[in-house]
């Protein structure tokens, strides 16, 4: 039983860490007060660039970096649109998201069926030796500290930086204050602009790594999908609701993630048990949990307005 | 600052004008709305560029492009809207935009300093308290000492005690005086004459973007200053009948309502206005009087208690309930409450009657009765407007409210719910309100007056009601009430 709980945790972070990465990104751009939609077309696009680089470079981590830099790139894009040109940021959003969904559709098509070189498995053999003499727990968390993604590891470091500087930090403090008073940010000599373009790439660049970690990490094949279910499945959205669902905090993002990837591990260990159940009800449940969990969870956290920036999607110029 | 001018489409907002701020003075800026005190002062402050002009500190000639710039040159502005983050400590607040220190915070030396500053003085505040916890008091200081905490020597407040209750305009007082025996240099924006003659050194007054006059608050009075501003002389006294009540029109019995953020707004409020009195109502913003006039209009639902109109219950009725049986409203949020911005002059004007004849017949709309009625009402109540098909937002904000008067009072209501009826109008046009207002008493509508007016208050009121956290705490008559008085109640002491 023990070994079926530790294959379900496992998966639940592998997958929860797709999440993890986009949400952290979503949480700066709406903590500086922009709200970007195109976070699942910044993933796709992430994903294919990663693909492309991994398998002409022969190295995933290339892949990654490469994968960085398109999503600041097409976050420049996003940022040029709703923070200079003050668009709509609900229309700029989607307008990115269609871009991701069509550009990686047709670019991809020459990348079905090639192979990559994947992301190495990072493994405490120490850690796991000391642990496996510990009962029932010492396997299942033997099983989490070995044989796992590395970005799993390092996602979670990151969450822990992104909220120490979120909240202990000068940046930090420039951050959330122009995502909730941009005019007193302003006034206070405080760059409303720069900080919304740092804070709108460092999400397209965390989108793009997410759906990089995603092809590279997990899929390892670029397959040819349909525009209305990309190969990112929808999770660029269900990060935005996890963004609502960690009350824009980056440690709660961890929980939220892994509670979100607990259940679409589980629902491939259930479908495994062969229950008679159409195996679409499974694919469901990721999507229907996020849903459940938002609408239940999240009551309290709107309704006393914690974490949300006043000024989310709100465009800012001076002389108005 | 010399030879200021700036312009906006349309209007010229400071035409030629200079000012001069010496140290250790209080100076006030003097004018009414729209006269260009904000505009010069968002100059000095680098938030807007002048078109022309000079602008000198401490002898030599600056470029002010942002506030940035300005706070290098010692210039500190707290700005009429206050610019805080409400979910931030007081002290996140305090040091945003500093350099120092340049990435880990620590809270624990800026929590003594603002200490330390608080006391010198006289401005309290505990810095590691949110903004949305302290009173507009409280939150006033927080921006004062933002600018002490930067040792900035030029203080620019703009219109700081339009949130303020008489005891904490006293403690302002004291305060900006304390900053100018240090030889700071203070501008004080305000359009309340007693204001600027009590705290200032000298008094500059504005008038259509340009600088009619500096006097010595020695050398003038209330008279002379309401002249220089308006450029005519000003009535303050207006002619009212005795006061002669008639039946009771609206009772409330304990109401109780939840405000906004789901917290009690009223706790048990009973209270009755009759028929020609004007009942003003006294209290600092945020204390349950936009709650209070919403219970009275139907748009808030009672947790607890009994509202009867003409003796019926009316508990449970829809706000068109209470329209049709004669209840007007003029709401705080002109923009928002009041009127409908892109809809015309002649639509927003029969917002409230279009249901009956003349106007409908139907589902029909009768748009030239609609359009004979707007004419009237414009040239009744002198609405400046092109004509009634122009857009109200194209509107100033007398002009709105003017309409937004005319509407309510037009249908000869038995009850008008008049909330903050002049705020930010200048002095000719709060005239006119207050005309239009006793006008409509003399007629023998009930009038509900809320106000953070004192002077307002006192002079229509026949009876004066004040609020404090939801409460009424006191119930005066307008012989029996003081500034005094209502004001220590209005902070909350029960003097009454």
């Amino acid at each position: 039983m023990s070994e079926v709980v530790a294959a379900v945790l496992a998966r639940a972070m592998e997958t929860g860490t797709i999440l993890l990465l986009a949400a952290l990104g979503e949480i700066y751009a709406e903590r500086s007060g922009v709200l970007n939609l195109g976070v699942e077309g910044m993933m796709l696009l992430g994903a294919l660039g990663a693909f492309g680089a991994a398998h002409l470079l022969g190295n995933a981590w290339a892949g990654l970096a490469i994968a960085v830099l398109i999503g600041a790139v097409v976050s420049l894009l996003h940022s040029f649109m709703s923070v200079t040109l003050r668009l709509n940021q609900v229309a700029t959003g989607l307008s990115i998201y269609l871009l991701g969904v069509g550009l990686s559709g047709f670019l991809g098509k020459p990348l079905v069926g090639v192979t990559v070189p994947g992301l190495p498995v990072v493994a405490f053999p120490s850690v796991q030796d000391a642990l496996s003499k510990v009962p029932v727990i010492g396997l299942v968390l033997g099983r989490l500290l070995g044989g796992l993604n590395p970005m799993v590891y390092l996602s979670i470091a990151l969450a822990v930086i992104m909220w120490f500087i979120l909240f202990r930090t000068r940046w930090g403090l420039n951050i959330r204050s122009v995502g909730e008073n941009p005019s007193m940010a302003d006034s206070l000599g405080v760059s409303v602009f720069r900080i919304r373009y740092i804070c709108v790439m460092i999400g397209g660049s965390l989108a793009a790594l997410s759906g990089a970690y995603l092809i590279l990490g997990l899929l390892g094949s670029w397959t040819e999908a349909p525009a209305a279910a990309p190969v990112t499945a929808g999770r660029g959205w269900i990060a935005i609701a996890l963004v609502i669902l960690a009350a824009w905090s980056p440690l709660r993002a961890i929980l939220g993630a892994y509670l979100l990837g607990g259940v679409e591990a589980l629902q491939y260990t259930l479908q495994g048990f062969q229950l008679g159940i159409p195996s679409q009800f499974f694919t469901m449940l990721p999507y229907i949990s996020a849903i459940v969990v938002l609408t239940s969870f999240s009551v309290e956290t709107v309704r006393k307005r914690i974490g949300v920036p006043a000024a989310l999607g709100v465009s800012y110029s001076r002389e108005e | 600052m010399r030879r200021i001018i700036k312009s906006f489409p349309g209007v010229v907002a400071n035409d030629n004008l200079d000012f001069q701020l010496l140290p250790g003075e209080v100076h006030a800026l003097l004018g009414e709305n729209g006269a260009g005190k904000t505009t010069l002062m968002n100059i000095l402050y680098g938030l807007y560029r002048p078109d022309s002009g000079q602008i000198i500190v401490k002898g030599r000639e600056a470029k002010i492009n942002s506030p940035r710039d300005a706070m290098q040159l010692g210039i500190g502005m707290v700005h009429q809207h206050l610019k805080l983050v409400s979910t931030h400590s007081v002290a996140e607040n305090i040091i945003l935009g500093l350099n120092e220190p340049r990435f880990f915070l620590k809270m624990d030396e800026v929590h003594d300093r603002i200490h330390e500053l608080g006391e010198r003085y006289g401005l309290p505040v505990n810095p590691q308290q949110k903004i949305w916890q302290l009173s507009m008091g409280e939150r006033q200081r927080v921006e004062i000492l933002k600018i002490l905490f930067r040792e900035s020597d030029i203080l620019v407040l703009d219109e700081p005690t339009a949130l303020l209750a008489p005891p904490e305009i006293g403690e302002l007082f004291a305060a900006l005086r304390r900053m100018a025996s240090e030889g700071r240099g203070v501008v004080f924006i305000s359009h309340k004459l007693n204001e600027v003659l009590e705290v200032s050194d000298r008094i500059t007054v504005l008038r259509r973007g340009r600088a009619v006059d500096t006097r010595r608050p020695s050398e003038t009075n209330t008279a002379e200053l309401a002249n220089l501003m308006v450029g005519r002389p000003v009535l303050f006294k207006l002619e009212k009948k005795p006061f002669s009540p008639g039946a009771g029109f609206l009772e409330l019995q304990n109401v109780e309502v939840m405000g906004d953020k789901g917290l009690p707004a009223l706790k048990g409020i009973s209270l009755e206005i009759r028929a020609g009195e004007i009942l003003g109502l006294a209290g600092v913003a945020g204390n349950g009087q936009r709650e209070l006039a919403e219970v009275i209009t139907g748009l808030r639902r009672l947790t607890k208690g009994k509202i009867y109109v003409n003796g019926l219950d009316f508990t449970s009725s829809s706000p068109l309930d209470f329209l049709s049986a004669g209840i007007s409203y003029v709401p705080e949020d002109r923009q928002g409450v009041g009127s409908v911005a892109s809809m015309t002059v002649a639509e927003n004007l029969v917002l409230r009657e279009y249901r009956n004849g003349p106007f409908a017949r139907n589902i029909w709309l009768d748009f030239k009765a609609i359009d004979e009625h707007a004419s009237q009402l414009v040239s009744e109540f002198s609405i400046m407007t092109p004509d009634t098909r122009n857009p109200v937002q194209n509107l100033s904000g007398g002009n709105l409210q003017k309409l937004i008067l005319a509407r309510e009072l037009s249908r000869k209501p038995k009850l008008i719910v008049a909330e903050h009826p002049t705020r930010g109008l200048d002095v000719g046009a709060t005239e006119y309100v207050h005309q239009r207002l006793i006008q409509a008493r003399e007629q023998g509508s009930a009038v509900l007056l809320i106000s953070e007016d004192l002077d307002e208050i006192l002079t229509l009121g026949d009876n004066v009601a004040v609020i404090y956290e939801g409460k009424l705490v006191g119930l005066l008559s307008a012989q029996q009430a003081s500034i005094e008085v209502v004001g220590m109640m209005m902070a909350g002491s029960s003097g009454g």
